[in-house]
């Protein structure tokens, strides 16, 4: 059976005297090979070179806030629910008077944490959340030496208030 | 008889320089032959260290040094650490009989002192040579029965064989060399390659002797053991052979010997086969330039000769497969050792008939 039309038989048919005397075969090989010099290596210099990520690459969480800060995440638990290698924990809290600047309703999460060694990236906990609150960024996983840093808590999963100054900027051009 | 201090003050001089940068370019071999094969395979090969990698052998060198010193239990300790000393010593004693570059002379009080770029003029310098190379061979037999390790003791026995085979080749094809040079004095032989063109002829012996030169290149990978021809360290079989068991900078040692080892070759193939430091209309620079300078040229002639060979080899490393151990055998004893026999053969009968000698 043929797969791709781009097998070849082997020739197993003995050497003649110029394959014998390997010097013409050799001409050949380094021709080939110097064919290669003037070839540009395909190489990417990664850490300072990336290729862009697919739209549907699927990379570290990220907890959202709107745009005046406020944690969008109510602690409903759903993400939870849905994570399918429960990854995801939470407690739940309510808003005191005063916070209102900080939580957007009037229940938050006061501790939220994602085991990323146990995360499998596969977005249901984004598909899950109503409130919009967390979502797969494109960064990709770092990595370390120890296991305990892989237990992300809210604070390291929270978007910065940088991160929200320039998803304002990008609204405001579009 | 009393020593003449300048000659030795020159000598030492001499030797010293051609140490330092025997291990230099050895060192920069390695970046080479990194970057040869990168750019030959499309990639880029080393550049993280330094401006295009150029710190590399310096990197590499250092992690050595700081690697963890191990000597097997069971190996037979002396040996064991004799054997990487004993093959970069003979990879060096090669370089003593090579002519570098062109004589220059410099007034004294005395009168006008000629000063070679020869450590020391041999009258039997090819023979020496064959001895050296021989000797080399110690380091890789020893190292790898030493380690008291089965891959290494194959390894060893593949090269004491490979290495003795490929030797007869080696010298039927330089017999024929010394039947047209008439010396066997490295500094003469140049000397008759003067120029590049002499009496309606080539003066270099690779358009005298093309057989005896493909030869001599053969047998020359064979004793290098570099690929295609790299039986004792094949990594597929033998797990880098001889050099397993080593660590840290006595396995550093063995690397860079082989690649002074590449160095010597190719200047010694540059000194036999390819006019040395010779280079066409070398009289008519030599008349330009005061005698230092045309040394200058001359060492820079040779060093780009030789850099080519190292390219060469390192061209045909990357493009050619392992030859299999009877494959290897088989060309050597049926295929290279004939044809040296014939080439001396023509050799000879065309001395005979046309220079009489």
């Amino acid at each position: 059976m043929n797969l791709s039309n781009r097998s070849v038989a082997v020739d197993r048919s003995p050497m003649t005297f110029s394959e014998r005397i390997y010097i013409p075969e050799i001409m050949k090989g380094i021709k080939i090979t110097l064919s290669h010099v003037f070839k540009k290596a395909p190489t990417v210099q990664y850490p300072e070179q990336q290729k862009p990520f697919s739209p549907v690459f699927r990379g570290l969480h990220v907890l959202n806030r709107d745009d005046e800060g406020r944690e969008n995440c109510t602690a409903c638990g759903l993400c939870a629910v849905a994570c399918p290698a429960e990854a995801i924990t939470m407690e739940a809290a309510e808003r005191k008077p005063g916070e209102e600047h900080l939580y957007r309703e009037e229940k938050y999460a006061a501790r939220y944490e994602i085991n990323m060694l146990r995360c499998i990236f596969c977005g249901f906990c984004e598909e899950a959340c109503p409130k919009d609150a967390i979502y797969l960024s494109e960064t990709v996983m770092p990595t370390n030496y120890t296991r305990d840093y892989f237990v992300f808590k809210k604070e390291d999963l929270l978007i910065t208030d940088e991160q929200i100054k320039e998803r304002k900027a990008k609204k405001k051009k579009s | 008889m009393s020593i003449d201090i300048f000659l030795l003050i020159e000598k030492t001089a001499l030797i010293l320089i051609l140490i330092l940068a025997s291990m230099g370019i050895a060192a920069y071999s390695t970046w080479a032959e990194r970057k040869v094969a990168a750019v030959m395979q499309d990639r880029i090969g080393p550049n993280r260290a330094g401006p295009f990698g150029l710190l590399q052998p310096l990197a590499d060198g250092g992690k050595l040094f700081f690697k963890e010193e191990i000597v097997p239990s069971d190996a037979t300790k002396w040996l064991f650490i004799l054997a990487p000393g004993l093959f970069i010593f003979t990879s060096l004693l090669t370089s003593a009989i090579i002519p570098w570059g062109a004589d220059f002379t410099i007034n004294t009080a005395d009168g006008v002192r000629i000063i070679s770029l020869q450590v020391a003029d041999l009258d039997i310098g090819i023979l020496y040579l064959f001895g050296v190379v021989s000797i080399g061979l110690y380091g890789i037999m020893l190292g790898g029965w030493a380690s008291n390790n089965k891959f290494s003791l194959l390894s060893s026995i593949r090269a004491a064989s490979q290495v003795i085979s490929y030797e007869l080749a080696l010298g039927l094809s330089l017999i024929a060399l010394v039947m047209l040079t008439g010396t066997m004095s490295l500094r003469e032989i140049v000397a008759q390659q003067h120029g590049f063109w002499e009496n309606g002829y080539f003066t270099w012996y690779i358009f005298k002797q093309p057989l005896g030169f493909l030869i001599f290149l053969v047998c020359s990978f064979a004793e290098l053991n570099r690929a295609p021809f790299d039986m004792t360290e094949c990594d597929s079989e033998l797990n880098t052979g001889y050099l397993l068991e080593y660590s840290s900078m006595k396995m550093g040692m063995f690397l860079f010997a082989e690649y002074i080892n590449l160095f010597i070759s190719s200047a010694i193939l540059v000194t036999l086969y390819f006019g040395g430091y010779n280079f066409p209309f070398m009289d008519q620079v030599a008349q330009m330039v005061p005698s230092g300078v045309f040394t200058l040229i001359s060492v820079a002639v040779f060093f780009t000769k030789v850099v080519g060979f190292i390219l060469f080899f390192m061209v045909i490393r990357w493009t050619l497969p392992r030859f299999r151990f009877d494959q290897l055998l088989k060309l050597g004893w049926t295929g290279l050792i004939p044809l040296a026999l014939v080439n001396m053969l023509i050799t000879g009968a065309i001395a005979l008939y046309f220079f009489n000698r």
